[in-house]
């Protein structure tokens, strides 16, 4: 998901959405990031005004869960799972080959994509398991991780 | 002429296996060949090692066919799988996969059976009869029904879900909730997004019977981000069912309302716990709440709140619908029923096995898995997610039954179950135990917040062979301390996978002398 410029009217109208209620904060967030790629420093301030919540309200969601990111990331958001069963299938071995190929660490950035960890996507019968922007894919090998990012890298061509 | 009717499962596991791209290429070639199909997306039959696992059926049999690649499908064709055709991948009948018969399907016996969006489908299969049933008996006799089913709460706690129902039924207040727990974020379980997934329906119809039961008209979902599909699965449900008059208000002429909304969490471990998913439900933070009050007399918005884990609201309608006790008949002493089993890891058949407590583990991964996927010998097995035991070989033989975990100081938690061969080094894992905690605490209190970080701090010391007794013995103590002093069971129960490690694979951590 690329970041996107802030909108202030944008966000009221997601904030109107839910109705302004400060307990769908969590939901107003999550669309937010589906909007803007992260969570703004303008956009935290804004809704703590509209939501008539105090702005550390805000700030200690956006900080509590790992959904929510603040800085930008690239336009393709990588996960791999580190939980467990995928330990078990090889994750950390395969965390390593991807490190290696993307050229980042985890939480880091290149090449417009972002690496994260995250831990348990539920497929843990088909470990190891990594997740591109909302899609699961399972049984991930090094080979199998090096043909999805080449094919979000022919995906990139076909969008320039 | 009939349509032949082609099932590819529409669930996760299938789907991160390419059955996306089989259904398309299944599609063209139908198209191409001028044959006439009917395409159904099912929900998993949970062999999902066999995934993508696709079902044609012929004569009122649906034939199976395992790990179909999309660049199968022309061969498959070839081959005439539209008649049942003979080819490498084909399984047979699905009713006969040994697999699936041993198990003792209650809760999820639609799951793969049956479309999981077709309402029709759904009534055809008994769907809603619970529902309807509760209505002429009465919201006491429902709970009495699972009181009777002697089930308690399948998310890992246990608890007798119709004294919780009791509770809450029992209390008074202008508004009470059902708040239904998919924030299922144990590595190694999959049953609730199976069930999501495969038969949405009826953890629709399980909420709307504790609402009756209890009298609240308001529940919700907490599902966890991480399962994109099942989030656009449920909401379609949800729409379905409200458009044929399941939710909403005065359903079904009976005069009684509930409707249901999904609440997304945003990637956070620690609210699994029902207190912190109630704070997360109100759009806080995660904070784990100090009990008492219990949620069933102060839950969501302090009202009174059936807390309950998808599975265990999704077992009722088959409970109130067949007495609850043909479900007590399986199980043994006081784990009553089924629970659906997930193996998971490195074994070589994973998938959802759904049978009556008191199996072992040795049985579920020798017999159901086939052992290891790498063929080489199972080393530790760890139950009940990332606060479970790990277990070593000589405890393979405990039967899967709440006590008897417990006597061993291990737990069934939500029955996911991890095995590791041989190559695992388990002083690594107990580390990763602790840097879990460290990681999702939600640190409200010390122990959890600070013991989970001088407990990696502590085993790095151990690995590297410093002190080794002292720092042993420290460990214990932090272990002591965090079980002891923690709010939860995310810093209390840390320490057990911990000291099994400890106590039986202490040959991991370096050899002594330092």
């Amino acid at each position: 998901m690329s970041s996107k410029g802030f909108d202030a009217a944008a966000l009221s109208d997601i904030v109107k959405a839910h109705d302004a209620l400060p307990g769908r904060l969590i939901q107003i967030l999550h669309d937010v990031q589906a909007r803007f790629g992260h969570v703004p420093e303008d956009a935290a301030r804004q809704l703590a005004n509209e939501l008539n919540i105090s702005r550390a309200d805000v700030h200690g969601v956006v900080s509590f869960y790992h959904d929510f990111r603040t800085e930008p990331t690239g336009k393709h958001i990588v996960r791999i799972c580190q939980a467990e069963a995928c330990q078990a299938m090889g994750s950390r071995a395969l965390t390593e080959h991807a490190r290696g190929a993307l050229g980042v660490d985890l939480d880091g950035t290149a090449d417009d994509v972002t690496l994260l960890p995250v831990y348990c996507l539920g497929n843990c019968a088909c470990a190891p398991a990594v997740m591109i922007g909302e899609r699961t894919y399972g049984r991930v090998t090094s080979e199998r991780f090096d043909e999805l990012i080449g094919g979000l890298e022919d995906g990139l061509r076909g969008d320039d | 002429m009939t349509r032949t009717k082609v099932y590819v499962p529409r669930e996760t596991s299938a789907v991160s296996v390419g059955a996306d791209d089989v259904a398309i290429a299944i599609a063209r070639q139908s198209k191409q060949r001028g044959t006439d199909i009917q395409l159904v997306r099912n929900g998993s039959w949970g062999a999902s090692w066999l995934e993508p696992l696709v079902e044609v059926e012929v004569d009122n049999k649906r034939i199976a066919y395992g790990n179909v690649a999309a660049a199968d499908v022309g061969n498959l064709f070839d081959a005439g799988f539209l008649e049942g055709g003979e080819h490498a991948s084909r399984l047979g009948p699905i009713d006969e996969i040994p697999y699936l018969i041993g198990q003792d399907r209650w809760t999820f016996f639609r799951c793969g059976l049956i479309e999981p969006l077709s309402i029709d489908g759904y009534r055809a299969t008994s769907g809603f009869a619970a529902l309807e049933r509760g209505f002429e008996i009465g919201a006491q006799a429902v709970i009495d029904a699972v009181k009777e089913s002697g089930l308690r709460g399948r998310g890992g706690a246990g608890f007798p879900t119709g004294i919780k129902w009791q509770t809450v039924a029992d209390t008074d207040a202008d508004q009470k909730y059902v708040a239904c727990n998919a924030d299922e974020g144990d590595s190694g379980t999959f049953s609730d997004r199976m069930l999501m997934e495969g038969d949405p329906f009826c953890l629709l119809e399980g909420m709307a019977l504790a609402g009756f039961a209890t009298g609240a008209s308001k529940g919700y979902i907490y599902l966890r981000s991480e399962y994109p599909l099942t989030h656009r699965i449920l909401t379609k449900a949800i729409d379905t069912a409200r458009d044929a008059g399941w939710l909403g208000n005065d359903i079904q002429g009976s005069g009684f309302d509930f409707d249901i909304e999904i609440h997304l969490g945003a990637g956070s471990y620690v609210c699994g716990e029902e207190t912190a998913m109630l704070e997360s439900l109100e759009g806080k933070k995660g904070l784990v709440r100090s009990k008492p009050p219990l949620p069933a007399i102060s839950g969501l918005f302090g009202r009174p709140t059936v807390v309950n884990n998808v599975v265990t609201l999704a077992s009722v309608p088959n409970v109130v619908r067949l007495g609850g006790e043909m479900y007590a008949n399986f199980g043994m002493d006081r784990s009553k029923g089924t629970l659906a089993f997930q193996l998971a890891g490195n074994v070589k058949r994973g998938g959802l096995v759904e049978k009556g407590f008191g199996i072992t583990v040795r049985e579920l991964i020798e017999d159901f898995g086939g052992g290891t996927a790498t063929g080489r010998p199972v080393k530790a097995v760890q139950v009940g997610g990332p606060l479970g035991a790990y277990l070593p070989e000589t405890q393979l033989d405990t039967p899967l039954d709440y006590e008897a975990f417990a006597a061993i100081g291990a737990m069934i938690g939500h029955g996911g179950i991890v095995v590791f061969d041989d190559t695992a080094n388990m002083a690594q894992q107990a580390r990763f135990s602790m840097e879990f905690c460290a990681i999702e605490s939600c640190g409200k209190c010390t122990p959890c917040r600070i013991g989970s970080t001088r407990g990696v701090e502590v085993i790095d010391r151990l690995i590297a062979g410093e002190n080794r007794e002292e720092n042993y013995d420290l460990l214990m103590e932090l272990c002591d301390t965090m079980e002891g002093a923690s709010l939860c069971a995310m810093g209390g129960m840390t320490p057990y996978p911990v000291r099994s490690v400890l106590k039986y694979f202490a040959e991991d951590f370096a050899p002594r002398g330092g």
